[in-house]
């Protein structure tokens, strides 16, 4: 009969199963898994580049296996700490964690109000044990009370035996501590969606003005609103380094990176001057400025056979090794006989290598030296494609000079002007001054996270530091019996019982 | 700013202080290794009551191996800080620098714990892995000293590198116990049947009951998952000042978490019914292979923006 059969297997229904399922789902060995889960699918994010840390990275895996690259993207491998998978574990975990938390903190409060366990019928079987006799006379229970109160344990006396616990902390601390990492999580996703942070390349003497259209590259969090972007301007004074001269094996390494940039609001135009290192932001209102790179920008100046400036301005070159070998891109639409481009190689401290070509030996300006490569040809900036300003793409220009034609490529020293090939006009290598790359970034959430892990960091050290201990004395004839029990491990159980056993035995702690 | 003045002879004096202290490191070992064989030999003979002779050469034995780890950790200490002054600043800038100051920091920490007499027993195994240490430092690791890079200049790199320091070294000694943990209770020792297992059977008799090594490793590891917590955080706040985000799951913060998430899930297994005893020791092994990992691997081979090994 199948109404019988249904009794016999009970339908447990959707609410059963769901109740089921949390039970699972908030049990400590799930939470265990989940966790060993989250560690091991952290592990593929440090394996493959990421989006968020490493673009470049992403973009030359896919240049280097196009197909294995499509593959892995589609796995979310180049964007690990936002995929899916490593989402949904670590949603799980947390909802595992708050099914956890909520009903031991309940029963935390419960066992906060109740009186300590009833006195064991046979002390013996405790796992710390002791039985003493009692010379002196006095009352051992009463007299344990006394001692254990002054202990600050929680004591209740039920006939001939007192039974006492001491430690709740442990518990409220190991709550505090779950509670943090939620806090934490909460901070970590309120924090980035109202954080941002741009980036911005400014030689010396260069002024940024922090709205969006100032920034060179920017990642906003989803709730970010550009209103409120702090009305500030960022001006580069100047930008220095130090190398080290002195020490023989250490020559070259870079000592110390100081940008001197003043600070403007529309209330202060005068602004204030300070100081930004590696290390050392400059926390103005609304946001920080942070120095993560540097290099040359040698100013360079352009004229046309006439002698009019077509291109002129310090330029950024980007660094390619330690010693500052730096390559620029130089575009002149406009005001020449033809469009140029021009590759430029910077060497502050140029020497000929037996080849015919330049290395430089050392970071600081001692000897610099600008070598250029000339192309002439449509450019491609009227196309309306954005272009990378950083990068020429050579395939569809005619080079002029330079290795492979017939004009060496233009040299110059500091303060040299040269011709261009072809009568196309003239060079002049004006000036060296310096890059900095600042980072300016702003996120409202980063103060929570951190008062949310100290906080947790304190719950779990004095979590794992206070034992909790239960605490009995018995009355046994003429002999007191004293055992003790603790939740996990408490490398001082034996000692105390062992100490309490003998200051009732003397009647005095 | 005054002139930086690098001591490249005391860093090359440096070296060979810390080759010294690797030959009395092995003295050290050799001792405890053979007090270990003897000590298991003269238990085999136990069915008469062991010789006042044979018990005093034993104690013998112990005292000079623990002599030998104090001297050897004095004469380290002493080429770990020439290394310091040579580079004028503190020892920990770089792999090599890092793996000989850890080496001192995990000696320091089993000579403070030596007092109790499960933990001294562990000597084999701690002065055998400050060898190997070692040994992979001035091999491998070793680069001439060299000036900081900005980056690393700030006073986050003496507390967030210290601490990480002194995490691997309570890591390290609870590795130490769980790996005597499961020699003792693993099936070909307890069951041993060739002589030579028996053999290694009787040596395992001696380290303490696999209740006392589960609990101990469990202290050290708890004492290193909060430094490890601490240092997380440290790194973090540093890494907002020096890169303007606290967390960018960079390689090295990667790792960082990982290890933390496993040591977190050590702690919970042993809070679990049908998690404690092989399996949370198991854990416990796996969270310091990912330490080891982090340490070698990572810092060589791993691209990110701790690139700070110096190699």
């Amino acid at each position: 009969m199948s109404s019988s059969q249904r009794y016999e297997s009970p339908d447990i229904g959707l609410t059963g199963w769901s109740r089921w399922i949390w039970r699972q789902l908030t049990s400590m060995r799930t939470a265990l898994l989940l966790l060993l889960l989250l560690a091991a699918a952290s592990v593929p994010g440090s394996i493959y580049p990421q989006r968020s840390a490493d673009p470049n990275g992403v973009a030359q895996y896919f240049r280097d296996n196009q197909q294995l690259a499509e593959v892995l993207d589609f796995f979310q491998l180049f964007d690990v700490y936002t995929s899916v998978w490593f989402s949904a574990i670590y949603i799980l975990l947390f909802t595992s964690l708050v099914g956890c938390v909520l009903p031991r903190t309940k029963i935390h409060f419960e066992a906060l109000k109740a009186e300590p366990v009833q006195t064991p019928t046979n002390l013996s079987r405790m796992p710390v044990y002791q039985i003493a006799a009692n010379p002196t006379g006095i009352d051992p229970v009463a007299e344990g009370k006394k001692i254990l109160e002054k202990q600050r344990y929680r004591v209740i006396q039920r006939g001939d035996s007192i039974s006492a616990e001491k430690g709740y902390l442990r518990e409220t601390a190991n709550l505090v501590y779950h509670f943090a990492l939620v806090g934490v999580l909460i901070a970590v996703g309120v924090g980035g969606g109202l954080s941002f942070s741009g980036q911005r390349v400014l030689a010396e003497g260069d002024t940024f003005v922090n709205n969006l259209a100032g920034f060179d590259s920017l990642s906003p969090g989803t709730f970010f609103d550009p209103e409120r972007l702090a009305p500030i301007s960022v001006t580069l004074d100047k930008f220095e380094v130090d190398y080290d001269f002195v020490n023989e094996t250490n020559i070259g390494a870079p000592l110390d990176f100081r940008a001197t940039v003043t600070v403007r609001t529309p209330t202060d135009q005068e602004g204030q001057t300070s100081l930004v290192r590696v290390n050392e932001p400059l926390d103005a209102t609304g946001a920080s400025v942070y120095l993560t790179g540097h290099g040359y920008a040698p100013e360079i100046t352009i004229r046309d056979a006439n002698g009019d400036i077509s291109y002129a301005g310090a330029t950024i070159f980007l660094p390619q090794d330690g010693n500052m070998t730096s390559i620029g891109i130089i575009k002149v639409p406009d005001n020449l006989p033809e469009q140029i481009g021009v590759v430029a190689f910077f060497y502050p401290s140029a020497i000929e290598l037996t080849t015919g070509a330049y290395t430089s030996i050392f970071p600081g300006v001692i000897d610099p030296l600008l070598s250029m490569n000339i192309y002439t040809g449509d450019l491609g900036l009227d196309s309306g494609i954005p272009l990378n300003v950083y990068a020429l793409d050579t395939d569809r220009l005619n080079q002029v000079a330079g290795r492979g034609t017939d004009n060496p490529a233009v040299e110059l020293r500091l303060g040299e002007t040269v011709d261009l090939p072809n009568g196309l006009g003239t060079v002049t290598f004006d000036g060296i001054k310096r890059f900095a790359s600042l980072d300016i970034a702003y996120n409202p959430g980063q103060v929570w996270v951190l008062i949310f892990a100290m906080l947790s960091l304190a719950g779990i050290i004095v979590s794992l530091t206070t034992p909790r201990r239960r605490i009995w004395v018995k009355q046994l004839g003429a002999s007191f019996e004293v055992a003790g029990l603790s939740r996990r491990d408490d490398p001082r159980l034996e000692e105390v019982v062992r100490e309490l056993t003998e200051a009732i035995g003397k009647g005095k702690l | 700013m005054s002139p930086l003045v690098l001591n490249e002879e005391l860093s090359q004096l440096s070296l060979l202080v810390v080759y010294a202290a690797m030959a009395v490191f092995t003295l050290a070992f050799l001792v405890s290794g053979y007090h270990l064989s003897q000590a298991a030999s003269s238990k085999s003979k136990s069915a008469q009551p062991p010789g006042a002779n044979g018990t005093k050469s034993l104690v013998m034995l112990e005292r000079v191996s623990l002599a030998l780890s104090v001297l050897g950790t004095l004469i380290l200490a002493a080429g770990v800080v020439m290394r310091g002054i040579a580079a004028a600043r503190v020892p920990w800038a770089n792999l090599y620098e890092y793996s000989i100051t850890g080496a001192l920091i995990l000696m320091m920490i089993y000579l403070v714990s030596v007092r109790s007499k499960e933990v001294r027993i562990m000597a084999t195994f701690v002065v055998g892995f400050v060898l190997l240490v070692l040994g992979t430092a001035v091999s491998v690791f070793y680069v001439q000293v060299a000036s900081l890079m900005p980056a690393l200049q700030s006073y986050w790199l003496v507390i967030h590198v210290m601490v990480a320091l002194l995490a691997t070294g309570f890591f390290s000694l609870a590795a130490a116990l769980s790996l005597a943990y499961l020699l003792k209770t693993a099936n070909w020792v307890e069951n041993a049947k060739t002589r030579r297992t028996e053999k290694f059977k009787r040596i395992m008799e001696i380290f303490p009951s696999k209740e006392t090594l589960e609990r101990l490793a469990y202290r050290f590891n708890i004492s290193g998952f909060i430094l490890w917590s601490f240092t997380l955080i440290a790194g973090a706040i540093w890494a907002e000042r020096a890169w303007h985000r606290y967390w960018g799951w960079d390689t090295k913060e990667v790792w960082t978490f990982i290890i933390w998430a496993l040591y977190a899930g050590y702690l919970h297994a042993n809070a679990t019914r049908g998690w404690t005893g092989k399996r949370a020791v198991w854990l416990g092994l796996i969270g310091f292979a990912a330490v080891v990992f982090n340490f070698t691997i990572v810092n060589m081979f791993f691209k990110g923006l701790h690139v700070y090994s110096g190699l």
